[in-house]
């Protein structure tokens, strides 16, 4: 049985604790003090995915006390390249009773609370307001917002991370003296512009090098320790191996933490254009099995794949012409107006896109394949792979 | 005077993947017209239709957000940098 030393609970060590955080003990930056000071305190990670993975991690083992989870995602078998977190037996099940066991395996001392939901403006303020600091890997700018202005409004710092494709950006925001993530985005990208991991990629190991620098900020922030990464905008690039560190200073004209006229949450999908599904965006789409049944019977088909070369060599569409997104403006001249035109992506999304923008170039003899290569894996051909 | 401009990867589509180029100009502006001049795709990423700075891509003179210096018309020195940072939001 381990023995409780002073002080009084919940910052006493155990013997075993003593023993298990060794090499931060032997830190004078860390020591007793600093050891105690992590075992008090409590961390909110939004999000338990690529960033939240590695954040999790090592908070657990480096002794934070109480980890809280916001996440209502089930283990898929694409986050498996970087969501270190959850392995191939958890697929399918929520992530939170992934991160549950294996945190409770590398640091049994630790408390994790999982809070299975969306954070919503309507929750964010409550259960945010009740930790220490946040560890920011959600994966859509509205909920960015939703994180940032809920920590300026409660006062709780956010060791903010963020990734896409080979590129990464830390920083800490909403510390009591430092700017916050408005002062250094004030606006969020139109919706659509910028795409997200699941269109664009994401190198596996990014989120890993990116996470674990929030965990190094909010530790440090923890214990007091060094120069935290306030007023500055740590840059990753992995490709290049370079890192640089920019100034991104206080906005005083900051409607969050500037002004302070933000006085209470906004609609966050206003603010980033996200509208609720309208009639206006369906555009004609056909089925795979459908586009099957109609080449059977001998009809004329364009099928137009707007996919990236190197997507087509993983998976590829039978009889196909390759014209990606970004070239079919030029190509449009060279499309036919008296065929029937069937646009192909991986998931239906890009190519909804292409449908549209070939409508309003006049084409009316254009569908979308409903669902891609996935749901051609799944009805019509599972030799095809899925990606 | 040669500045180079370090783009990220989400932009080298539009510059033929290349992530790090040599731009002419004595102003940061100038400079992105330099680049915009041989890669026109790039331009609606860099820059609004008024060519304004969107408050979304933060453009760097060295460490320094050009927003908070003069904008586009911020002064390029021999031995400076532009770096261009869009917001990102993956996780």
């Amino acid at each position: 049985m381990s023995t409780v030393l002073t002080p009084s609970p919940p910052t006493a060590l155990s013997h075993a604790e003593l023993t298990r955080y060794s090499r931060h003990l032997l830190l004078p930056e860390v020591g007793l003090e600093g050891q105690r000071k992590l075992k008090a305190a409590r961390v909110l990670l939004i999000g338990a995915g690529g960033l939240g993975s590695p954040a999790a991690l090592y908070l657990a083992a480096a002794g934070v006390g109480t980890l809280g989870i916001v996440d209502f995602d089930v283990v898929d078998v694409t986050n498996l390249q970087r969501q270190v977190l959850h392995g191939t037996s958890e697929v399918g099940q929520p992530k939170l009773a992934s991160a549950i066991r294996r945190l409770h395996d590398v640091n049994p001392h630790v408390t994790v609370i999982p809070h299975e939901v969306r954070l919503t403006r309507e929750n964010a303020l409550e259960l945010i307001g009740a930790y220490d600091l946040v560890v920011d890997g959600t994966d859509n700018f509205a909920t960015r917002y939703l994180v940032n202005d809920a920590c300026v409004l409660t006062g709780v710092p956010n060791a903010y991370g963020s990734i896409f494709r080979f590129d990464g950006q830390v920083s800490l925001f909403c510390t009591p003296d430092g700017p916050c993530y408005r002062c250094l985005y004030p606006e969020p990208p139109p919706a659509g512009l910028v795409p997200s991991c699941a269109e664009g990629g994401v190198l596996g190991v990014l989120p890993g090098m990116v996470g674990t620098l929030q965990a190094t900020e909010a530790i440090k922030w923890i214990l007091g320790i060094g120069e935290p990464l306030v007023g500055r905008l740590l840059l990753v690039d992995a490709l290049s191996a370079r890192w640089r560190t920019v100034k991104a200073p206080r906005n005083p004209q900051c409607p969050a933490c500037g002004t302070r006229t933000l006085t209470a949450l906004p609609d966050y999908d206003q603010l980033c254009g996200i509208r609720p599904p309208q009639a206006t965006d369906q555009v004609p789409s056909i089925t795979p099995r459908e586009l099957v049944a109609r080449r059977a019977q001998g009809d004329d088909l364009l099928l137009l794949d707007v996919r990236e070369p190197h997507e087509v060599l993983v998976a590829a569409y039978p009889d196909a012409q390759l014209i990606p997104l970004g070239s079919l403006g030029e190509a449009v001249p060279s499309l036919p107006r008296d065929r029937d035109i069937i646009v192909a992506c991986r998931s239906g999304a890009r190519s909804a896109r292409a449908v549209k923008d070939l409508l309003a170039a006049g084409f009316y003899r254009v569908w979308n394949l409903d669902g891609g290569i996935l749901r051609w894996s799944d009805d019509v051909d599972p030799s095809v792979p899925k990606y | 005077m040669p500045v180079p401009i370090f783009l990220p990867s989400a932009l080298a589509a539009h510059t033929g993947g290349q992530r790090q180029l040599q731009a002419e100009g004595p102003t940061v502006g100038a400079a992105l017209d330099d680049l915009v001049a041989r890669f026109p795709a790039v331009g609606p990423r860099l820059r609004d239709a008024a060519g304004e700075p969107y408050p979304f891509v933060t453009v760097y003179l060295n460490d320094e957000d050009i927003r908070l210096a003069n904008g586009f018309a911020t002064t390029v020195r021999e031995g400076d940098e532009i770096v261009i940072v869009p917001a990102v939001a993956g996780g």
